[in-house]
């Protein structure tokens, strides 16, 4: 192994902590929510600083690799997307703060119901599939595990338009409660970016592995790629 | 009979083309060797193409074609066809000595004459007849000026050139050689032998060249073929495997074998 490739492990296995810190911060922000845990909440708040903090430690370990090793190829377009993989996980991060933020704010009687009708645990339930899957297809440079994650943001986006409509009857019915039903609100659009940084992830892990720009691609399209892949039997470049 | 027809046919698209050097189906053989295995390269004017390759590719082999270099060698038999600006490089009544008025070359190591930095300049020139002063002085300086070497050398014109650092003897080749004004420069590994000060300004003159001349460089250094061509053709074991632009091949080469070798992965 060149010293190149042990740089590179190295960063991979720092995105991979990354990575599963912050799907730790997701999960707690669902358990905090649903428990009514302003506790939990609060510890969320703690650690998005260490989030932060391992965010500028993989840039700079990106910068070090571009400054000292001059990587081409594949191992450039690695270090590309693992630098952009750390933004959009960072970004996952700000939103389980958010919405420990939401908790903390939202009265200890809100609407169980409400918050299910929307289908918040559904939406939570999607994005933990999308980055469990996006994590597999990055651990195994495999973009083949990719492909549910287009369809799994349609639904998060057909949830999420359908919450406005839901949220607003439900405003009008119960005026007293309304702020409770906006942090809700907040909430579901939250999960819905967390299904944009996701699909995001996903096109920057197509682009390290197949040297495809697919970025701001329809689904159709990406899915159309990754099916020509398969059939050609491209080696991985 | 019919691969001649279809040789023939490539040879006139070829001439119609933009390109200023080309080869075509080209073989070629030291002994029983094949060192080059049915290349099919070309070059547009004024741009940068650089040849990358792990050591006994065959690149250097493949460079010294344009200018026939190789016909030094014993026992080389070539097949297929070279083009300079259409014209069949080896062909048989061609004058090789006017062939190399044309094509410009520069070396790993510099190697001026022993005369002074001005007869260095000058000397293709004279070879070639040109003995007008005027003409000379002007020519001399041109060169001097296009190789990014006249300022530190214009008021010791007479100074014998092994005086000057490593670098600066590089850049009087380079002078040199555009003394002839040639339609192609080869440079073969034109900055191994010199420290990073002078290879960036090796790297940069390439870059202005470009301008007014089209340069086929030789080089170990991928970064060096990453910064200064326009163009990339990787050889391996005699075969040019994958030639692209630079960006593509540096980004997202398309054969496994150019992937592993600018990666450092093989080679």
């Amino acid at each position: 192994m060149t010293h190149l490739d042990t740089e590179i492990k190295i960063l991979k296995s720092s995105v991979m902590s990354m990575w599963l810190m912050v799907v730790d911060q997701l999960e707690k922000a669902e358990k905090a929510i649903t428990k009514k845990d302003k506790d939990l909440a609060k510890e969320i708040k703690s650690k998005e600083k260490r989030v932060d903090a391992y965010e500028l430690k993989i840039n700079m370990d990106c910068e070090n690799i571009l400054a000292l090793f001059s990587p081409v190829a594949v191992d450039l377009r690695f270090v590309l997307a693992s630098m952009k993989i750390n933004y959009n996980l960072e970004r996952i991060g700000d939103y389980a703060k958010s919405i420990s933020d939401y908790t903390e704010e939202m009265s200890n009687h809100f609407d169980k119901k409400l918050y299910q009708a929307i289908g918040i645990p559904q939406m939570f339930a999607l994005s933990f599939t999308m980055l469990n899957d996006a994590f597999r297809a990055f651990e195994n440079d495999d973009p083949q595990l990719l492909r549910s994650i287009f369809q799994l943001d349609n639904d998060l986006d057909k949830l999420n338009d359908k919450a406005d409509d839901i949220i607003c009857e439900w405003i009008q019915v119960n005026p007293k409660d309304a702020k409770d039903a906006l942090y809700l609100h907040s909430i579901v659009k939250k999960l819905e970016r967390v299904g944009d940084q996701a699909k995001n992830i996903a096109t920057e892990i197509i682009f390290h592995t197949e040297a495809k720009m697919l970025h701001h691609k329809k689904k159709k399209k990406i899915l159309k790629e990754l099916d020509h892949d398969q059939t050609t039997g491209e080696a991985p470049k | 009979m019919k691969e001649n027809k279809k040789q023939k046919t490539e040879i006139l698209t070829a001439v119609k083309s933009d390109f200023i050097a080309q080869s075509i189906n080209l073989n070629l053989f030291y002994g029983d060797f094949h060192a080059l295995k049915n290349i099919n390269f070309e070059v547009q004017k004024n741009t940068v193409a650089a040849l990358i390759g792990p050591s006994g590719c065959g690149k250097s082999t493949f460079l010294r074609l344009f200018n026939r270099m190789n016909d030094l060698i014993d026992n080389v038999k070539i097949s297929g066809k070279v083009l300079l600006n259409g014209q069949d490089v080896y062909d048989k009544k061609l004058d090789v000595d006017e062939l190399r008025k044309k094509v410009g070359m520069v070396f790993q190591k510099p190697n001026p004459f022993p005369k002074s930095i001005y007869e260095n300049v000058a000397y293709g020139l004279r070879v070639n007849g040109i003995n007008d002063k005027d003409y000379l002085d002007e020519k001399v300086k041109t060169s001097l000026v296009q190789a990014a070497l006249w300022g530190e050398v214009k008021d010791n014109l007479k100074k014998s050139a092994f005086e000057l650092s490593g670098g600066q003897q590089q850049r009087l080749c380079i002078a040199r050689a555009l003394a002839i004004s040639p339609e192609l420069v080869l440079m073969d590994e034109p900055a191994s032998a010199l420290d990073p000060i002078s290879t960036a300004k090796i790297e940069e003159l390439i870059y202005e060249l470009k301008k007014d001349y089209t340069i086929i460089i030789v080089t170990h250094n991928m970064q060096q073929a990453g910064r200064v061509s326009d163009f990339t053709s990787f050889f391996y074991m005699g075969e040019l495997v994958e030639a692209g632009t630079t960006k593509q091949m540096f980004t997202s080469p398309k054969d496994i074998k150019t992937q592993n070798y600018i990666t450092g992965r093989f080679g």
